[in-house]
């Protein structure tokens, strides 16, 4: 299956924590709750600095974002284990990270949920696209395409298989660890 | 094989596995909270069933600690959350906030902050509570829903931060699919010298390696140093793990481990029995390094992040508002006593809030004895705000009205763990790390300060 995503594109510096990602006061809200899970959505990202990022991440009034890309410096999702952070950026409707790396709970919690692709980028392309710059990701060939360039990604490797069985359960069960639905 | 392979060889029914295998491994505890327990218990749910029954009621210790003592709706009724599940479940190690196993819990803003609002059961911050309660045991397999999972590596065991997904997963099978990560060891020698603490150790180390320097990877604590270092101090420094990026801390376990897991595993009627992993003499490393703790100096992580590392001598500018002691880092027995010796018979010049870890933190202070009076008298005539309640309370922010939170752009100076923007209330507060000597000498002079000059 031939598979693409084009948006514009958000952009944020190195060592964005969860905290910022979600802040703590959010995480009273329970993700599998329905309702909680959209106002989880809601809140991504406000917990950026309004001075270093006077572009909104979700309008005033909206519950999703219009990017569905993030593309982030090093170490993404530093910081407390919240599985809130990789679900309250899906819940606002991002699709893919491309980071230069992730703290570990973060890219691992992606994979589990299945919430967003994780992709880390061979090259600091933060200081090569500014947000609102529209890219186009191919899953299939590991590429993302923004202002005409094209930049190769690094596969996702072991955990391909679980992002593409959809998270961590549908794995279990594809591979019989866990009994079928 | 490192510690870490050896705990997860073991724990997966191999003889052998070697950095960057993926394994399926058997958990021995699976830990959660208020604030992540309500979502794995959803997923288990969504997952395997509303009827579905979790995979051993022995093996689940559920600590509420983070949103306690606030009047927010959903947080009190996160814990009730927790309640029900462990009701139906049959649960053995839920710590619950009230005695009731009817009722519901509801924070009561009349009677305030400080003075105890909880039952009998309650512990407060599950890092710290977990060993006190018998559930922390050498060469075990640790999950817990909280990245501060890895603290109880001071124990020897494997033990790793996980999100909800994973420990819905978890609920239902005992089993995680996780990979090995590599291992850095750390080779302690010497012994701290007056004034210096454990966290000194890590904020150096972490200064060092950078606070993604141990990203996927076991932090390996060893040597004389690591062996003179009590429990409480182990886990200061395991704790601090993951603000290196590491998947895990562990320390050998060794005659005050057993010790200290033994009694604590027979007064509470825990499992006793472990299987210790020893060290091996061909352990591969992807990092070695020696420390020195002599040469250590009283050092401060700076705003905005953990490994932003200053000596304390050099940051006398720094003009504080506030100091706050408490966390599963730095809210331990030890922790207080050593902010006491720094305040006695003074008066701190900020304002300064104390929140013991556990309910075990609080009735040990009442009893250790400074002198004539008691620790816990000792910070309060010296102005320390002392809340009865343990939990986490403004170490992660919480709710507008948790005990101590930075709700306005204040610069604080604190024994937690971490200050990325934002982490303990308003976004344009400013955090600085320290130890509990640093943190209470710069209480003295509302400005960060080397606590050595108090220590004399
Ligand atoms: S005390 Fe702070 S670091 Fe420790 S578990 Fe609670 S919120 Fe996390």
């Amino acid at each position: 299956m031939a598979k693409k995503l084009t948006s514009p594109v958000y952009v944020v510096e190195d060592n964005i924590d969860t905290d910022q990602i979600i802040p703590a006061q959010y995480l009273t809200l329970v993700p599998t709750i329905p309702e909680e899970y959209e106002k989880l959505g809601s809140y991504a990202m406000v917990g950026l600095p309004d001075d270093l990022y006077p572009i909104e991440f979700i309008k005033k009034g909206a519950t999703k974002t219009g990017y569905k890309i993030i593309i982030a410096g090093k170490n993404f999702g530093c910081g407390s284990s919240r599985e809130h952070a990789p679900i309250s950026l899906g819940a606002a409707g991002v699709e893919a990270i491309v980071a230069e790396s992730y703290a570990r709970i973060f890219f691992r919690n992606s994979v589990a949920t299945g919430e967003l692709y994780p992709y880390e980028a061979r090259e600091r392309l933060i200081e090569r696209v500014k947000t609102g710059d529209i890219a186009i990701i191919d899953f299939d060939n590991d590429t993302i395409e923004i202002n005409g360039q094209v930049h190769q990604l690094k596969p996702m490797g072991d955990v391909r298989p679980v992002i593409e069985a959809g998270g961590l359960f549908n794995y279990a069960r594809q591979s019989g660890m866990i009994p079928g639905p | 094989m490192t510690l870490t392979e050896k705990i997860l060889a073991k724990a997966s029914g191999r003889n052998r596995v070697a950095a960057g295998d993926n394994v399926w491994v058997n958990a021995d505890i699976l830990l959660t909270h208020d604030v992540c327990g309500p979502g794995s218990i959803g997923v288990f749910k969504r997952e395997f069933g509303q009827n579905a029954k979790v995979w051993d009621p022995m093996k689940i210790v559920i600590i509420p600690d983070h949103y306690i003592f606030t009047a927010d709706r959903l947080s009190n009724r996160n814990v009730d959350v927790l309640r029900e599940f462990a009701k139906e479940q049959g649960l053995s190690y839920f710590y619950d906030v009230i005695d009731d196993p009817e009722g519901h819990w509801a924070f009561n803003v009349a009677r305030g902050q400080l003075r105890r609002q909880h039952g009998s059961r309650y512990q407060g911050v599950c890092h710290a509570a977990l060993p006190q309660r018998g559930h922390t045991r050498p060469g075990e397999v640790l999950f817990g829903t909280d990245s501060h999972t890895c603290m109880a590596g001071a124990f020897g065991e494997f033990a790793t931060g996980i999100g909800n997904t994973d420990a819905g997963f978890i609920l239902g099978t005992g089993k995680l699919l996780i990979k090995v990560p590599e291992t850095m060891r750390f080779y302690l020698e010497a012994e701290l010298p007056k004034g210096v603490m454990a966290k000194d150790v890590i904020l150096n180390v972490i200064g060092d390696i950078g606070f993604d320097g141990a990203t996927y990877r076991a932090m390996q604590w060893e040597g004389p140093g690591a062996s003179a270092l009590d429990m409480d101090d182990r886990m200061t420094i395991a704790n601090m793990a993951i603000e290196a990026g590491g998947k895990n801390g562990i320390f050998p376990a060794d005659k005050k481990t057993f010790a200290y897991v033994d009694e604590r595993t027979r007064a509470n009627g825990t499992k006793s029995a472990y299987e210790p992993a020893e060290l091996d003499r061909d352990q591969i490393f992807a990092f070695d390094k020696v420390y020195d703790l002599s040469k250590l100096e009283p050092t401060v992580a700076m705003h905005p992040n953990p490994g932003n590392r200053a000596l304390a001598k050099t940051l006398e500018y720094v003009r504080l508002d506030r100091a706050y002691i408490g966390s599963c880092t730095g809210g331990k027995t030890s922790d207080f006593v050593a902010f006491a010796e720094v305040v006695n018979g003074k008066r701190v010049q900020i304002e300064t809030y104390g929140v013991p870890a556990t309910s075990e933190v609080v009735s040990d202070l009442k009893q250790a004895r400074l002198g004539e009076t008691s620790v816990w008298d000792v910070l309060i005539d010296a102005g320390v705000m002392m809340t009865e309640n343990a939990s986490c309370a403004a170490c992660l922010g919480g709710p507008q009205d948790t005990f101590g939170r930075l709700n306005a752009p204040l610069t604080c100076i604190s024994a937690t763990n971490r200050n990325f923007p934002g982490r303990m209330g308003s976004k344009e507060s400013k955090v600085y790390l320290a130890s509990p000597y640093t943190v209470a000498a710069s209480a003295l002079t509302g400005h960060v300060t080397d606590p050595r000059e108090f220590l004399s």
